[in-house]
């Protein structure tokens, strides 16, 4: 295969076939977790994790596994590197495993993981089926912090609060005050209706940026402005 | 007791509704909402399966995985939990796939390719684990895991409801199909906010 295939296998999965946006993949996870932009990429990091390891495995055992119970199969592969995400979270990144809660096992039935092994990792060599992992990480992991970026700006006013527990170095309590605090915040967006808004209007965005006429080169930063209002 | 397990039940449907405010359970609540008959159709057997998943996955966790006692011990096996409960959810789906073949073939093919994707719900999952994390007894967890799946029910039945007025709107372009019915869902998982607080104003809890 030459290399430019290779490039675009870990391109596909950031915009063309962006797997939050356009498979409408790991929908769950994607709303719960993106009050704010820190736990988005937690959440992203996790589950690229989980990704990149059991595609290459299920790639690596594709003609071992018999076709009838490929399934079952599959999600003990994926199991088994979810308990360990759990674990290396549990003992190295307390906050995150406080923020993410009940989602982080919940990773196991992210259809994104088992859709990809399935549709992908199946079918292809081990190499190819890594990047793939990469590339659709990168995508979920880039969605899901653009999504809590726009939750948290408008529904606290601050941006990245919480990053202090993902990079130890960072002081305590870090946080980038965006809108000033005098403004009252828009504090539906945190929950649960501001999410459901969130994701439909940058489906939206996703859409028509994919699928509008070539001419108009200039459109992506309006586009996004007009999602973000 | 019965006032507390009421409690349980109401706060699962109306406060902590798991489609509308916990955010599980969305793929097939966007997949299959679109006819009324299925979506109760998917719900139903989404219940039963969180019914029966939470009785076996109750027992095995409190008597083999992880037992009184234990914590801290090499005997306590309770890290095997996400794979252990994943696979009892697998083979009760396979149970259940099987039954609705048998015996209501209209049903099974109503639902198709979504019955053996309840598997992968985050819902069934999520509520077995939130069970255990929220020590909850057995019979509170079985409560518990009905008034979570007639809460998937309440919700996919409004939400059809909803779809249908959705579907002969005429929105922008980019906003056809999906992305309008979240807009949609948005709006309708706002409406459930109003019920924040009514269960512990009726039951004390």
């Amino acid at each position: 295969m030459s290399k430019n295939s290779k490039l675009s296998i870990l391109t596909n999965g950031i915009l063309n076939e962006n797997p939050v946006l356009r498979l409408v993949l790991g929908t769950c996870p994607t709303l719960a977790v993106t009050s704010m932009a820190s736990n988005g990429i937690g959440m992203g990091l996790a589950a690229t994790f989980v990704l990149v390891c059991s595609n290459v495995v299920i790639s690596a055992l594709r003609k071992v596994i018999p076709n009838q119970v490929r399934i079952p199969c599959y999600i003990t592969v994926i199991a088994g590197f979810v308990s360990v995400v759990q674990m290396l979270v549990k003992a190295f990144v307390q906050p995150l495993d406080e923020a993410l809660g009940v989602y982080l096992p919940l990773i196991v039935v992210n259809c994104i993981i088992l859709g990809r092994a399935e549709a992908f990792a199946s079918k292809n060599g081990v190499l190819d089926s890594a990047l793939d992992g990469i590339g659709m990480g990168i995508g979920f992991t880039c969605t899901l912090t653009i999504m809590g970026t726009i939750r948290e700006v408008l529904g606290s006013g601050t941006w990245m609060s919480g990053l202090d527990g993902l990079l130890p170095f960072l002081p305590e309590g870090f946080k980038i005050q965006v809108i000033p605090t005098s403004i009252d915040p828009f504090t539906i967006m945190t929950s649960a209706p501001g999410g459901f808004f969130v994701f439909g209007v940058m489906m939206a965005a996703a859409t028509w940026l994919t699928t509008r006429p070539k001419k108009e080169k200039a459109a992506p930063a309006e586009a996004e402005e007009g999602g973000n209002a | 007791m019965a006032l507390k397990l009421a409690s349980i039940f109401f706060t699962m449907i109306l406060v902590d509704n798991y489609v509308l405010q916990k955010f599980l359970g969305i793929c097939p609540f966007l997949g299959v909402s679109k006819k009324l008959d299925s979506a109760v159709g998917m719900s139903l057997a989404v219940t039963f399966v969180m019914v029966m998943a939470t009785a076996a996955t109750w027992p095995i966790y409190k008597f083999i995985l992880s037992p009184e006692g234990s914590e801290g011990t090499p005997r306590d096996m309770a890290y095997l939990q996400t794979i252990v409960f994943i696979l009892i959810i697998a083979i009760l789906v396979q149970l259940l796939e099987n039954i609705l073949k048998k015996y209501i073939p209209a049903l099974y093919k109503s639902l198709g390719v979504y019955l053996p994707l309840i598997t992968t719900n985050c819902t069934i999952l999520g509520v077995t684990i939130l069970n255990l994390d929220n020590g909850y007894s057995f019979i509170e967890s079985i409560v518990c895991s009905a008034g979570a799946g007639i809460g998937f029910l309440v919700a996919m039945v409004l939400f059809s409801g909803v779809r249908r007025r959705v579907e002969e709107a005429n929105p922008p372009k980019c906003f056809e199909g999906l992305p309008i019915t979240l807009v949609a869902a948005a709006m309708t998982s706002l409406s459930f906010m109003g019920f924040g607080g009514i269960v512990e104003a009726i039951f004390g809890g």
